[in-house]
């Protein structure tokens, strides 16, 4: 049977950006149930008995994320962070701009139970359209009463604007985000303390993955028991799976956490392009580790792609076929970091650049002996030694190549040629 | 009729920096130092707070660009499609530029970047604001000969 769409349901209806079908398919029944039935210290029960984890990448517990907020009479804020530009993800992109209500629908919900009057959207440089219709969006839940003040009869009062992002992947990690916009250099902040306690103009705020918030509205409407019955028992609900690069059909598709990854690739994804066997996978998007084609029978979920070394991420699948070539993937995503390094930090900013040009030599046939062992080297000398995750993320990409194709590099180094390409 | 919440009210003047950046480069073109000493001004900010946060966004400008920036995307997603690099090649000898360059009649910027979040509808092409997804020559022909009036 197939998996019945839940955060998709809506976004191949027409006009399924607008309010009026947003209600005709049951839209804000939620946020009137939140507001009604529950209070802010049980929704944050319900949402810590769903184990809804953090769509944006890392994972973290989000009922967790909601207790820390401080409880009281202070401001606080809740932010959306929608800066999707992690490569080879592209879900954040399609919930924004086609079904922008249930994220807003969750926003309300999230910002409800901390105490929040105030909440921000941010969203990527890019996504011009997505800011027109957030826009449009944010109008009409107003003129709906679903923003504003008292909300509902409730007492509640809650503002969202927007904030255009302007081209910086940084930006996604969150306290970059909240530098940004305070209309600052998006550059991270130390951690600790966490957003929780100091976030956005140093007060409180909570932030949230796009994805995320959008399993708010369904998790109050259908219960945390029906929502922990989708999924693993550590990595609960639906997932959208972003799948790119070698296969039949590219696209979103959206599954149960633990859904197999072969599943994934060859029954949604319509297999192989040209049916030519399958090489490596990245799982979670750029900054994952590489996994091999004996990885391909992994469950997709947060615990399993840790324990094989790589990580869910964004849930955006990149799939390589035989014919790739392996420097040439760690040159390509590797030069996507050296661009997108904020520049904070030594390790980062100049390892990332040094990175690159080795990359380069070797990919072109001019690479000397000794460059693997030197890019491990380097890559030591980023992970880890860096202000934000982003060091960590960087190396990713040639450190999970050379451990599993060392043979490649090899072969470009003595032979100045591709062994596959 | 619940009242409605104002939507340019926050915290701090400078949180307005971004958005009153795409509005000077919508209207100078870019963000040239008479731009960026507007909003200075406007926002009560030093000089060196507007150029700090606008030189660190790629979508900010401080050298002019043509009427109609054309982006490709070349990310490894749109690489593995296939057709990316055909794209950004097609339209370098179409118009007779470069990656980074201008048309002499001003016309057209073509530029190379990272990641459009389309890697499912690739080869991307955005033209200013707007995003134009699974290009083909083809349509890359009837998009610019419309852009360019012909």
């Amino acid at each position: 049977m197939p998996f019945e769409r839940i955060l998709l349901r809506n976004v191949d209806v027409p006009n399924s950006e607008k309010i009026s079908t947003y209600l005709e398919r049951g839209g804000y029944q939620a946020l009137r149930k939140a507001l009604q039935e529950y209070t802010p210290e049980k929704l944050i029960e319900i949402v810590k008995a769903s184990k809804l984890r953090g769509r944006g990448g890392a994972g973290f517990p989000a009922g967790l994320k909601w207790g820390f907020m401080p409880k009281g009479d202070v401001t606080k804020y809740v932010c959306v962070n929608t800066d999707e530009g992690e490569p080879g993800t592209f879900k954040d992109r399609l919930l924004v701009e086609r079904d922008p209500h249930q994220v807003i629908e969750g926003t309300i919900i999230a910002a409800y139970a901390v105490g929040a009057h105030r909440a921000f959207v941010y969203i990527r440089g890019e996504f011009f359209m997505g800011v027109k219709r957030w826009i449009k969006a944010i109008a009409d839940a107003c003129d709906h009463g679903f923003l504003g003040k008292n909300i509902l009869g409730s007492g509640f009062d809650l503002d969202l604007s927007v904030h255009r992002g302007a081209g910086a992947y940084i930006c996604g990690e969150e306290t970059a985000m909240l530098n940004s916009l305070e209309g600052k250099r998006g550059e991270p902040r130390l951690k600790p303390p966490f957003p929780a306690q100091v976030g956005l103009y140093g007060q409180p705020t909570l932030v949230h993955n796009v994805e995320t918030l959008a399993n708010v509205p369904h998790i109050i409407l259908r219960g945390p028991e029906w929502y922990t019955s989708i999924g693993t028992e550590q990595s609960t609900g639906p997932k959208l799976f972003c799948v790119s690069g070698h296969v039949k059909r590219r696209g979103n598709y959206e599954l149960p956490l633990g859904t197999p990854l072969r599943e994934i690739i060859f029954a949604h994804a319509g297999g192989m392009r040209d049916d030519k066997p399958l090489k490596a996978v990245i799982p979670g998007g750029a900054s994952t580790p590489v996994l091999t084609k004996e990885y391909l029978d992994i469950t997709m979920d947060f615990e399993s792609l840790a324990k094989a070394g790589s990580m869910l991420g964004t849930g955006a699948i990149i799939v390589l076929d035989e014919s790739t070539c392996m420097v040439d993937v760690a040159r390509r995503l590797t030069k996507f970091f050296a661009h997108e390094s904020c520049g904070r930090c030594t390790p980062c900013r100049v390892g990332t650049q040094k990175l690159l040009e080795i990359l380069n030599r070797i990919e072109f046939g001019h690479g000397q002996e000794g460059d693997v062992d030197l890019l491990l080297s380097l890559c030591e000398g980023i992970a880890g030694r860096t202000f934000c995750p982003m060091g960590d993320a960087a190396v990713n990409p040639t450190l999970s190549t050379i451990k599993h194709f060392r043979d490649e590099y090899e072969y470009h180094i003595k032979h100045k040629r591709c062994l596959v390409a | 009729m619940p009242e409605k919440p104002s939507r340019f009210r926050d915290p701090t003047k400078q949180s307005m920096l971004l958005t009153a950046l795409y509005i000077a480069q919508e209207q100078y073109g870019y963000l040239s130092e008479e731009a960026l000493k507007r909003t200075a001004a406007r926002l009560g900010l030093t000089l060196n707070e507007v150029y700090s946060t606008a030189s660190f966004y790629t979508m900010f400008r401080t050298e002019p660009v043509g009427k109609y920036l054309l982006q490709v995307c070349e990310g490894l997603s749109c690489f593995l499609a296939g057709g990316a690099e055909t794209l950004v090649d097609y339209i370098s000898r179409k118009l007779n530029i470069r990656p980074g360059q201008t048309t002499p009649d001003g016309l057209f910027t073509l530029q190379v970047v990272q990641c459009l979040a389309s890697c499912g509808t690739s080869p991307t092409l955005k033209v200013n604001d707007e995003l134009y997804e699974d290009m083909t020559p083809d349509k890359v022909d009837r998009l610019l000969d419309q852009l360019a009036g012909r």
